[in-house]
Order: C-alpha cells, then structure tokens, then sequence
C-alpha cells in the first residue's frame, strides 16, 4: 500500500524520474535525492518559508507539497534561479546590502523576492513587507532584506541603485 | 518532523475519488492544495492510512457565473480567487478576504474548498461564505446534496461532511448593484489567522441597511452570523442603536481563551470590527467614534 511511485518531473530544465514514497515531502527530494540542497528545511509546517521553490512557475512551500504531487510539473530551485542567470541582480544586492547573516532564509527570500518583482516591478516597501511576509529571518536583518529588494527594482526599472 | 507513512491514490475522476473514499472510510483523507493538511501530517497530528489526491481534477476548478449564481469549483485556488475578474465583479468581498490568508506561496497551493472542509474557525474564507450567503456543493455515494454555508460548519474543525462525501462547489448569489461588503480583521503579522475577524455584506438604500449579514470569525468554535444585525436594518442608525447593537453582539459572541487573546479581549475587538464596519458601509464617520483597538 505504500509503494513507490514513479514520477516523472522537470527540475531546473532537466527530465528527472524517481521512485518515491508517498510521504516524501518536495523539500526533501530535492535535497536527499537530487542533492539540491540549496532549498533549506525550516519549519516543516509551512510557516518560515525557507523551502520556497517555484512549481509551474509559482513560488510554493516545498514543505507542503509530497513529491509525487509535481508529477508532470515543472520545478524550479534557488539552484536554477541562479546558475540561469535571473536574479544575479539581487543577488548582488543582498551581498552589497549585507541582507544576509547566517544566510538560512535568503534563498526563501530570494524565491519570494523575485516572485514579486515579476508581478510588480515598482513595489513599495510595504508591499515588499507585505509580499514577504512568509519568510523568517533570524537573525533579524528585513530591514537590510527590504533594502536590497527596493534596490533591486529600481535598478531594473533604469534607476540608479 | 515528517509526515508517516500512508499510501497514495491519485483520483481520476470525482466518482474515482468517491469510491476511494467510500472504500476506506474514516483512514482515507482528501488532498487538495494540502495547505492545512501537510502541516497536520508534518506534525503527526493526523497519520491517514490514505491520501486521495483530487489536485488533478480539472472539473473541480474554476468560477463560472449562469444567471444570478456565481459558482466556484472547490479546487480553485486563493491565488485564482485573487485574480478572478469574475470574482471581483460578484463578490468582491471575497477578493479582498483572501489578502488576507497566509503568505502568496500558501495561496498559490490552497484551495477554496479545502479551506471550507478543514473549517478552522479563525479561517477568512468559511466567515465569508456565511456573509455572501454562500451554497455548499457536496457529492456523496448517494448523489450530490446542497447545503446553506450557515449550516455546513458543526465546530473546531467540524463540518456537516462525512467520511464518504467530498465538498466540490460553492455557489453564491451574484452581489446586486445596491450591495457593499465590509472586511477587516486583527493578526499579530500579516497572514496569520485572526484574532477576531468579520467579513460583512448588506444592502444599503438611502442610508438605511435593507439587509445586513455579519460573519464574525475567531470569536467562537465556528464562524457565526451575528444576530445583533437585525437591530441596525430597517431605521437609521444612530449612535445609541449601534451602541445597543454592539452590547447584544457581545453577549451572543462565545469567544475562546488562547495564548493570542482572553475572552474580554476577543468581546472588544468584536465591538471595534462592528463600529468600523457599519460606518464604513453606511459612510457614516460619525459611528466609529468611540471604537479603539
């Protein structure tokens, strides 16, 4: 009864194909089984926001999802996020604003930041606040966080940082 | 923590789900947009022997309107209810509830109706249903059965559903011209569920309420209807009638003690959401003079 599924998923561009459990939760997939490890385990229930990744192109709670859930569906990690390029920007902006401490959150917070900034390029700090309002940090550093996501924005818009 | 064990059944079809159901009785348990269940799970709160995944159902999603009926499928998302043009033109209300629910990656993943079914009685969306005067859909072994949204939450985590039945639609009435809607709720942080709540819709005609509906949340062990509605509709509200008002919603409203708040507390937080709401709906400033949180 609980066998192993097969799945067939995309995570960051490439065809994977795993036997899983049902009880496997996405986070730990794609850390114990894809080595991705670039998405962190918090919580576990949906509150800190560090297992932020992107299914089908919207940020979810890898957490929350079970693996065989993103059979057929497309995933990206703070992984492909990166090497790909879209969001070097703010990744420069967080190290320039030292928006980062123990580092823990941050590719939660870059998840949902650059899920924002894709649906509204101009954010106030605000909406900022409000957009991430899912994902702890620690070590108390949303001032610099807001901070470099402001800057960010104003940047790709042609501002000056 | 992980969750246990269990075993996996993807549903086909709302009769496939049915039968898994019906098959496994009080073990199987319903996966949507597993927002509420995956917590639960993670924290071996509950350990189903069985999870039937009904995320695959395209015939469960989507709003549609026919006629004066607005219906929503039960696996259509917070974020679609968000974006909904439908949604916004009918029942506004509920877009501007649904802010209010979690974080955008939770909203993404939940769903209307597994938010109904888990029935959290600090929840936005079940409060909403009573104010809209919404119809719950639900498809059972013997056939598909209606129910006023009123009746449909029994308690904590309590509905009207049983382990064979799977809850696919809600249908509200489609808001009329003359209609307003009130939202407003207290959280520590956004996104957290309430400490007290009220989602509020009336019809207002020359500055009298014709209707008014009040669904306080948080205040009790299930969303209710405040009966003290009745005293603001029908006269022009002054100050003394939504003060009297505002004593008997006290008294009606049974609120629970919880690390967020004490009962007094809950019982004033209620009277507030009363004051800004009705001057807001009435656009009478002069009504929410005394109510500070």
């Amino acid at each position: 009864m609980t066998a192993r599924i097969s799945i067939t998923v995309e995570v960051n561009g490439e065809r994977v194909d795993a036997q899983v459990l049902p009880r496997l939760n996405l986070a730990d997939f794609l850390r114990e089984h894809l080595q991705l490890t670039g998405t962190h385990v918090g919580c576990e229930h949906g509150v800190c926001g560090a297992c932020t990744v992107r299914v089908d192109g919207d940020i979810v709670r890898s957490c929350l999802m079970l693996a065989v859930q993103t059979h057929n569906a497309s995933v990206q990690t703070i992984e492909g996020l990166s090497d790909s390029g879209e969001i070097a920007d703010l990744q420069t902006a967080f190290r320039d604003r030292n928006a980062l401490q123990c580092g823990f959150c941050t590719p939660g917070m870059l998840m949902a930041a650059q899920d924002l900034l894709k649906q509204q390029p101009e954010p106030d700090r605000e909406q900022i606040r409000q957009h991430l309002s899912g994902n702890y940090c620690r070590c108390t550093g949303y001032q610099a966080i807001v901070d470099a996501i402001e800057t960010t924005a104003r940047v790709r818009m042609g501002g000056r940082p | 923590m992980k969750a246990s064990a269990f075993a996996y059944a993807r549903a086909t079809s709302v009769a496939d789900a049915l039968a898994l159901l019906a098959a496994h009785g009080d073990g199987a348990k319903v996966l949507s947009g597993g927002q509420s269940l995956m917590p639960a799970m993670n924290l071996r709160l509950i350990s189903p022997e069985l999870i039937v995944d009904i995320g695959g159902l395209a015939e469960l999603r989507g709003v549609a309107v026919s006629g004066d009926v607005l219906k929503i499928g039960a696996l259509t998302r917070h974020a679609e209810l968000l974006r909904s043009p439908e949604i916004a033109a009918h029942a506004p209300l509920l877009a501007e509830a649904v802010a209010h629910v979690a974080h955008p990656a939770i909203r993404n993943r939940g769903t209307l109706g597994g938010s109904l079914a888990h029935a959290d009685p600090a929840a936005e969306l079940p409060a909403c249903m009573l104010a809209l005067n919404a119809t719950v859909v639900i498809s059972g072994p013997s056939g598909e059965r209606r129910m006023a949204a009123e009746d449909f939450f029994t308690g904590i985590y309590e509905t009207a559903l049983s382990a064979q039945e799977l809850l696919v639609a809600v249908e509200l009435p489609v808001a009329r011209k003359s209609s307003g809607y009130f939202f407003d709720e207290f959280a520590r942080r956004h996104g957290d569920y309430a400490i007290v709540g009220l989602a509020a819709q009336a019809i207002v005609k020359d500055g009298i309420f014709a209707d008014l509906r009040l669904a306080f949340f948080a205040v009790g062990d299930r969303p209710t209807l405040a009966k003290a509605a009745a005293r603001l509709v029908g006269a022009v509200v002054t100050p003394a009638i939504l003060s009297e008002a505002s004593t008997a919603l006290s008294k009606e409203l049974d609120p629970q003690q919880d690390q967020q708040a004490s009962v007094s507390m809950r019982r004033h937080l209620a009277k507030v959401l009363l004051g800004r709401c009705v001057s807001a709906l009435l656009d009478r400033p002069d009504l929410n003079a005394g109510g500070s949180a």
